[in-house]
């Protein structure tokens, strides 16, 4: 037999603890799951017989990872339509390097996510709401409207920590929130040292393409930008290629890239 | 230690490799070619030194040895995953100087079980292949192999240096005699490479002549001695839906699909943007990361290509126009 060590393809056997349904197209699965993982890193949900999709954790508990999903591709349709809560299905991970949280302790922090995006960085937001640094949290979400917003008990919680904008890019009439695209919002958030603000931009990449030109015209370095992203992926171990962009692969140098490192990758 | 051997005593080394080694050469298979009445030098098992093509470079490379075209990964039976066994037969593979040099570590599970069990031997290149650029890729010499083996008028030459071997060489009758394996020292074509290619450059319209001309049907890809990419793709079997199989799958970059993801978003459409990708991958991204150039400088991609488009060509072009482009800065 050969010496080749651990077989990183295998999936893992985990029990489906809970389904949060957030819309009908998008659900939140907790898996069992124990063992290290940081926010913005990924698991291959792995579905004997249909396939492997690449999911970004979206919340972390003792014995478990949420991991969020739009209702979009084979594997995540059949997950929507065969499972409910106690089934048992399969996971390999976590993959990818994820947020360092520390790194945006201590400072002054902006975060524009759109959609599904929120799962990566609901784990930093919820690190950072329990730190000193809550009160200089401002984050900007956005969503298509108002039937979509997702994570609508974290937003609540969140609102009392941090500085929330919660915004619909549009709203049937007697909409009372905000609506309008996240962008909107970028030129008059309070921020006291744009020079030492860093920023988390997670969303579609028209969406971060239009917020890093607000965002930069307020002076923020696009050094000091975090951005993740997602490609398709077969392995999750930097072997398939599929989701290599120049000399980086988004499964294994990613998905949490820097900004000024990013947009140097041309697909 | 080198041995020379008539053909008949060479066959009876094969013969005593073959107690233990099954042994994978190119071999000229008369008709079985794409066109009706055309040949084609495909990799195969054989025992007899007459039956392997050493004269000419094979169409398809030795790589289905390791990377198999289809490789079932886990079979599963209701909840039970299983690891798919493999022949664990250990192999010797009758390879040129460049598809030695294209095999660099790989610490991918279902490779390294493959490689384990796989010996290279060489075969000496008594002249230049068509299309190749192997001596401007340093690729055309390498002293990493078990045994090398140059055929020249009627005699087989061999080097041998894997000790284990030894003994089948030994016994078989040949000349001890000081042997030197032929390498080319000049290709068909020469190419010069850019050591850094400017971030414009992913833009560039010379490019889109590829799109112009690549039909992405990902032949290239196939017959690359380097090409490692998969899709992994799950089947059941129909008549039994809760039996099936996973599998990986060699995939292109060139064909479409490679980029799509869930929600219909395709990251590189044209087959220019597919070009780029896949040449500065051989000649500079995979340099960057790893540091030696992935392309061996083989010629089969140019040979294979139904729309004539010539590797070497292209990246001559591309460093002519980073030349161009950093020169006008």
């Amino acid at each position: 037999m050969c010496n080749c060590g651990k077989n990183e393809y295998t999936p893992v056997p985990s029990k489906l603890q809970d389904i949060i349904k957030h819309t009908a197209q998008e659900w939140t699965f907790r898996f069992t799951y124990v063992g290290d993982v940081k926010p913005g890193q990924f698991f291959q949900i792995s579905i004997p017989k249909v396939g492997e999709c690449p999911i970004s954790v979206s919340g972390i508990g003792p014995d478990y990872v949420d991991l969020t999903l739009r209702a979009v591709g084979k594997v995540t349709d059949y997950l929507f339509d065969n499972f409910k809560a106690g089934d048992s299905l399969f996971l390999r991970g976590p993959y990818g390097n994820g947020f360092d949280v520390h790194e945006f302790e201590g400072g002054e922090l902006i975060i524009v996510v759109g959609g599904t995006a929120v799962s990566p960085v609901r784990g930093v937001v919820q690190y950072l709401c329990e730190t000193e640094s809550a009160k200089d949290v401002h984050m900007i979400a956005g969503f298509k409207d108002p039937g979509e917003i997702m994570f609508k008990a974290d937003l609540k919680d969140w609102a009392e920590k941090i500085d929330l904008t919660l915004t619909v890019d549009g709203a049937p009439e007697g909409y009372e929130g905000k609506v309008g695209l996240v962008t909107k919002y970028i030129p008059d958030i309070p921020i006291r040292d744009i020079s030492k603000c860093k920023a988390i931009v997670v969303g579609p990449p028209p969406m971060i393409k239009f917020s890093m030109i607000e965002l930069v015209k307020r002076g923020l370095s696009e050094d000091n930008v975090w951005i993740s992203d997602s490609r398709r992926m077969s392995c999750g171990i930097g072997k398939c290629g599929h989701c290599r962009i120049n000399d980086k692969y988004v499964c294994i140098d990613g998905p949490v890239f820097k900004f000024s490192e990013h947009k140097t990758l041309i697909d | 230690m080198g041995f020379v051997y008539k053909t008949e005593e060479f066959n009876k080394v094969l013969e005593a490799l073959e107690r233990k080694y099954r042994i994978f050469a190119p071999v000229l298979k008369v008709g079985e070619g794409r066109f009706r009445d055309t040949d084609v030098i495909r990799y195969d098992y054989i025992s007899r030194i007459e039956d392997a093509e050493l004269e000419e470079r094979s169409d398809f490379s030795f790589k289905e040895i390791l990377i198999p075209l289809s490789e079932t990964m886990f079979y599963f039976t209701e909840n039970e995953i299983k690891e798919a066994d493999y022949d664990a037969r250990p192999v010797i593979v009758l390879m040129r100087s460049c598809d030695i040099q294209g095999n660099g570590p790989n610490n991918d599970w279902f490779y390294e079980r493959l490689r384990d069990r796989v010996k290279f031997a060489l075969i000496g290149c008594g002249k230049a292949c068509p299309n190749s650029f192997c001596v401007d890729m340093g690729s055309n010499k390498t002293d990493e192999y078990a045994f090398s083996i140059d055929v020249v008028d009627g005699k087989v030459y061999c080097d041998v240096k894997d000790d284990e071997l030894f003994a089948a060489f030994e016994g078989a009758g040949g000349l001890k005699d000081n042997v030197e394996p032929r390498f080319v020292t000049e290709a068909e074509f020469k190419v010069t490479r850019p050591e850094e290619v400017p971030i414009e450059l992913f833009k560039d319209p010379m490019w889109d002549e590829y799109t112009k001309r690549c039909v992405n049907c990902g032949r290239c890809n196939f017959v690359c001695p380097t090409c490692t990419c998969f899709t992994i793709q799950d089947v059941f079997y129909t008549d039994n839906g809760r039996v099936g199989e996973r599998r990986r799958v060699n995939a292109s970059c060139m064909v479409d699909g490679y980029t799509d993801v869930a929600g219909g978003l395709v990251m590189r459409k044209t087959n220019g943007e597919r070009m780029r990708f896949k040449v500065l991958h051989k000649v500079y991204d995979f340099r960057k990361r790893f540091g030696y150039d992935m392309c061996v400088g083989c010629g089969r991609c140019d040979t294979v290509c139904p729309e004539y488009i010539s590797f070497a060509n292209c990246i001559n072009k591309l460093n002519a126009r980073v030349k161009e482009v950093t020169e006008n800065v």
